[in-house]
């Protein structure tokens, strides 16, 4: 399996807000593998939370984009139990639109 | 003596307010910091208040006692960046707790010196001083700092992050000002508790909301931001890659379990949740309509040039951040679910 791996730790620090981080990694990262047909694996790694409007900014465009089939390629690694529900959050209201 | 000017005597009577008076050519804002400017008051600390053509400011406090609330220093200091140093007078300062303000860094932040003495570090101050912030790096930067100036437990930081971060970030982008955000927090240890206050002199909330919706009125326009999936920048279902309508909705949500106080204001409107009573027990509903909410509102308070936001939060109800993140996704769902199906075509049966 063709797998990249994104931290969010390296570029959006112990709790993530800045969405140019989120955008430039969705950007320059996430949505180029996955037209690649890679696996993306986003590890939150010592992460302890993040904004709705950076997961927004990290992932609604590859929802978008690929549709709901784009979660048979993310993976979210590593993630406390904060970033589990921001996640959760961003991934079902994508999915109502 | 004018109507307005009268009401300005009775509400300095009072002892909380901001009032202007022409001076020559001069159009003199006074700022009076009172003994009780809590959000609680905010609607009497707002009386008189019209900032929106001032272009002197005159600060006065209490005779004994200055006791505001983080929010009151973040407007003065967004003020104050329109206006210029030269423009503002600090008046003699009696009150014995004036110290406070120098603690706050309000004569720093106005380029005032400060008559009194404060040391740099004092281990007895939980507060945030005013700050200013007008890049994401700087946001971030702050982010990272400001939970050990407030002395919080890691288990008690992810809220005020939360909060702080969407709401700075709406300020970066969304006010367009170059001033950016002014942020000032204390922690009160005996309700345990943080005020936080975030304010700019941009361009307010209507403007970036009539960018895709149409608002008669600031009032309106505030309504429209806390409703979710309303953002200013598309009419688009889902919003765009950066923005979707959320922020405010979940702020005002979080703010809505746990009994806190927020405020809302910009241009004519004011928008307040009031604290539900403590013998409600249980998980409050929380509705997507701001209208349903308890509150106060009203378009007609004095034209503020910019974005107000106060929200004091309670320590004690947020252990369980996550479980009410996942409160507010289910009534945000709901609602985009509901004016989604409200826009379906309708079948026409002849």
């Amino acid at each position: 399996m063709d797998t990249i791996t994104v931290s969010i730790k390296e570029k959006a620090g112990s709790f993530a807000e800045n969405k140019d981080v989120a955008r430039e990694l969705r950007i320059k990262h996430i949505i180029p593998a996955l037209k690649k047909n890679k696996t993306v694996v986003i590890d939150f790694s010592d992460v302890t939370g993040a904004t709705q409007s950076f997961m927004h900014a990290l992932i609604s465009d590859t929802i978008r984009k690929f549709g709901e089939e784009v979660f048979d390629k993310l993976r979210f690694k590593n993630c406390s139990p904060l970033v589990k529900e921001v996640v959760t959050i961003v991934a079902e209201y994508m999915q109502e639109f | 003596m004018p109507i307005y000017a009268l009401q300005n005597i009775i509400v300095l009577c009072r002892a909380r307010f901001v009032v202007n008076t022409l001076d020559g050519n001069a159009i003199i804002m006074k700022v009076f910091l009172s003994y009780s400017d809590y959000l609680r008051n905010f609607e009497v600390f707002l009386r008189a208040f019209d900032p929106s053509e001032s272009n002197k400011l005159i600060i006065l406090t209490h005779d004994k006692w200055v006791n505001v609330h983080p929010v009151v220093l973040a407007i003065i200091a967004a003020l104050g960046s329109k206006i210029g140093s030269e423009n503002i007078t600090i008046e003699k300062i009696t009150a014995t707790s004036g110290h406070y303000l120098s603690r706050m860094g309000l004569f720093k932040m106005l380029g005032k010196k400060s008559p009194y003495s404060i040391k740099e570090h004092e281990p007895a101050g939980r507060f945030i001083p005013i700050t200013q912030i007008k890049s994401p790096e700087e946001q971030s930067q702050f982010v990272t700092e400001m939970i050990p100036l407030l002395h919080l437990k890691p288990n008690q930081a992810d809220s005020i992050k939360y909060i702080v971060g969407e709401l700075v970030r709406n300020v970066l982008e969304h006010a367009r000002t170059k001033d950016g955000a002014f942020v000032a927090a204390q922690y009160y240890h005996h309700t345990n508790m943080v005020r936080l206050g975030i304010c700019d002199a941009g361009v307010g909330i209507r403007k970036t909301i009539n960018y895709s919706w149409h608002a008669p009125t600031d009032l309106d326009a505030i309504k429209l931001a806390l409703t979710p999936g309303i953002t200013g920048t598309t009419r688009r279902e889902g919003g765009t890659g950066e923005n979707v309508g959320a922020g405010l909705f979940f702020i005002k949500s979080m703010a809505m379990v746990a009994r806190d106080y927020f405020v809302l204001y910009s241009g004519t409107g004011l928008y307040k949740l009031i604290k539900r009573d403590k013998r409600t027990k249980g998980f409050p509903r929380l509705h997507a309509d701001p209208q349903d909410d308890k509150h106060s509102d009203t378009n007609d308070a004095p034209k503020f040039p910019g974005t107000v936001v106060g929200i004091d939060i309670s320590l004690d109800q947020t252990s369980e951040f996550r479980v009410l993140l996942a409160a507010i996704r289910d009534v945000f769902i709901k609602a985009v679910r509901e004016r989604k199906k409200a826009r379906y075509k309708k079948p026409i049966f002849i």
